[in-house]
């Protein structure tokens, strides 16, 4: 295999004829040239880097925009109205019975008599309701209802769908057969009708405090989450154990085995963070799916209990009177429309921005 | 001699395949095979694609649970029972150093992995001088420790796998074809970081590759597996010079020698065929399909192992 025969150089190479020069010829490279060598461009975390991506995003923005907006709104509306969402409108301790269905800023009889003695009256910004309630105020009530069933909901799901899915992806085998079937099982029933006999069944067994949250809020929001806890994690149990599955075959998995990490660790440092990015940009697209469902189940009835509101309520109400007052249904499914619409482009904006496959 | 570090005896890796339901048949990935590697040397491991060498490694390393045989690391077993304590004393280089990087990791926290696993360093600032050590060894940058692995090159990147494997001070490391996935010009330097290493901190090697002459240069010893079996062990010199197998020889006889009068006046040996499949493996002898001195006796039994003088190991009934 040795060759020892020196080879024939060919006249006609290009080669460098080492034999022209000597070492005195050749410059050794200082440690700062070396250096010059590596060309490595700024060190960015993961996460950095993807925020830098979604903030170049015009439309993810858009949706941060609104979002921040919204909740702005909704966080600080209720310190700023001198109204309660339940409150009937009275003047000077008597009842306003005129105040009824008032066109946006606007004021009834007696409030104009009030303002003309030289008294304050805050604006009714979005109009009053039949029941001479503040509309706007109950609209920033429903948003906040609707949000945060949005956000609990999607954490139900979340937590239960990463449990669920990381044991079943990563133990695989039997376990992961039996598990999946499960899933399959679960996925098949359906949603409406298990929220409506849930509802029907809960409201006579469950009995909270009255004044309590949960009371307010009503048994039907309650089964509303038991049946996101009980049906909706499939979806995300499925996706994670997918993306388990082929994080698994990844050598680093098997690297960290060779050192000896325990299964414990290996999923806790290597498997959830590298499914992070598909298991937020899926949390921030399932919040508006959990809104739209409160939405329409507040829509057909069966949704909060009265006089809580909600997005879906407060359209089902003005459902009566559209012909007259067609705002008061405006108000509300705008308002839905935005909140699901800037969440989903958040969600988009999140998967360009995280989603490594799709890495220009 | 060497007094022996890891001692293989008739160590067996099948992978059940399902063909039907309720039936499945062993794949023999790795049937058989046996070898010592003494202290700070190095056995070269060879064979075409897909004939086991990687399986081999992992199954000594436990990566996989072995179907039979047994590992002696100093002479104590390796079982599931002591695996834990074995691994600060056994580790692995993979063989792509893209995928065996955690990419969601610093280079600091790749390498001080195996530090956080065995515990092995009391203290943050103990653990960050023995990682920017460790860098040093392997010829990285202390700057790069906050970097992550996408940003590196394939070299560099097996630097890092080096340097995590090297974190316990293990006495034995399997190289699963640790240059094959580099550059010729990268591959020189890793190997040669790969012999430094070796003087200096008296670690054993099982090199996996199927580049003969790359395994000529850095092992001591050589064996080479055809489809799960070993059919020859010797000196790297020895099976350079002398091949018994036909195996072997045709091997040899493709290496490239940069001389083209040589290569012209050489002749080749080209093997007919392809592998079988390890799911249908011949009769007898696994390479009697392709071998052209094959005989009826090779299609009866499989040829054992036998000395040939010098430690020269051949398993063949012709030659």
């Amino acid at each position: 295999m040795k060759q020892n025969s020196p080879l024939q150089k060919n006249p006609l190479s290009l080669q460098l004829d080492l034999s022209k020069y000597s070492a005195a010829s050749f410059e050794l490279a200082t440690d700062e040239e070396k250096r010059q060598q590596d060309v490595m461009g700024e060190s960015t975390t993961f996460f950095k880097d993807g925020m830098r991506k979604l903030l170049k995003n015009p439309l993810a923005v858009i949706a941060i925009v609104l979002i921040l907006l919204i909740l702005i709104t909704i966080i600080v509306a209720p310190y700023i109205v001198p109204y309660s969402y339940e409150e009937i409108l009275s003047v000077e301790g008597r009842r306003d019975k005129g105040a009824k269905n008032l066109a946006p800023f606007t004021y009834s009889k007696m409030e104009q008599q009030y303002i003309a003695k030289g008294g304050e009256r805050f604006p009714h910004i979005f109009g009053t309701d039949e029941q001479c309630r503040d509309y706007f105020i109950r609209v920033v009530y429903g948003t906040r209802i609707s949000l945060f069933i949005g956000f609990f909901a999607s954490l139900i799901v979340l937590v239960i769908g990463i449990l669920y899915g990381s044991i079943s992806g990563y133990l695989g085998g039997r376990v992961d057969l039996i598990m999946m079937r499960i899933v399959d099982i679960i996925y098949s029933l359906p949603d409406m009708l298990m929220i409506i006999l849930l509802s029907v069944v809960l409201n006579e067994v469950l009995v909270f405090p009255a004044g309590s949250f949960m009371a307010r809020l009503g048994t039907n929001m309650v089964s509303l989450f038991i049946v996101f806890g009980l049906l909706y994690w499939v979806g995300m149990a499925r996706l994670i154990r997918g993306q388990i599955l082929s994080i698994k075959q990844n050598e680093y998995i098997l690297a960290a085995q060779s050192i000896g990490a325990k299964p414990g660790r290996i999923i806790r440092k290597h498997i959830i963070p590298n499914c992070l990015s598909v298991i937020i940009i899926s949390t921030a697209l399932q919040i508006p799916s959990a809104i739209f469902t409160e939405s329409f189940l507040s829509f057909v009835g069966i949704g909060v209990r009265a006089p809580m509101p909600s997005l879906g309520s407060l359209a089902n109400s003005a459902r009566g009177g559209l012909q007259s007052y067609p705002y008061k249904l405006v108000f509300p499914a705008v308002m839905i429309c935005l909140i699901v619409l800037s969440l989903n482009l958040l969600g988009d904006g999140l998967r360009d921005a995280f989603d490594p496959k799709l890495k220009r | 001699m060497h007094d022996t570090l890891v001692e293989v005896n008739d160590l067996k890796q099948y992978f059940p395949i399902r063909t039907g339901i309720g039936k499945t048949i062993p794949l023999k990935a790795v049937d058989d095979i046996s070898f010592t590697i003494g202290r700070g040397e190095t056995l070269g491991l060879v064979g075409e694609s897909g004939c086991g060498k990687t399986t081999a490694g992992r199954s000594i390393l436990r990566l996989y649970e072995p179907t039979g045989g047994e590992v002696l690391f100093e002479g104590e077993p390796v079982t599931d029972r002591n695996i834990t304590a074995m691994r600060k004393k056994m580790q692995m280089v993979f063989q792509d150093p893209y995928s065996s990087l955690d990419p969601r990791m610093t280079v600091e926290d790749i390498i001080g992995e195996p530090l956080d696993v065995h515990k092995l360093c009391k203290n943050r600032k103990e653990r960050r001088e023995r990682i920017l050590e460790l860098m040093e060894t392997v010829g990285l940058n202390a700057e790069h420790a906050t970097r992550y692995a996408h940003e590196f090159s394939g070299g560099q990147r097996q630097r890092i796998g080096i340097a995590r494997a090297l974190a316990v001070k293990p006495d034995f490391i399997v190289c699963d074809e640790p240059v094959s996935a580099l550059d010729v010009s990268i591959q020189a330097q890793i190997i040669n970081m790969f012999e430094e290493l070796q003087e200096k901190l008296g670690v054993a090697y099982l090199f996996i590759a199927h580049d003969l002459l790359v395994v000529h240069h850095i092992s001591k010893r050589i064996a080479v597996m055809y489809l799960g079996k070993i059919v020859e062990l010797a000196d790297a010199d020895e099976i350079n010079d002398h091949p018994i197998h036909p195996y072997t020889e045709s091997l040899l006889s493709a290496v490239p020698i940069p001389d083209p009068d040589i290569t012209r006046a050489r002749q080749r040996i080209i093997l007919e065929g392809d592998v079988p499949s390890p799911l249908h493996r011949p009769t007898g002898c696994p390479f009697r399909t392709r071998c052209r001195y094959a005989t009826e006796q090779c299609a009866r039994e499989c040829p054992e192992l036998t000395d040939r003088g010098g430690g020269h190991q051949v398993a063949c009934w012709v030659k």
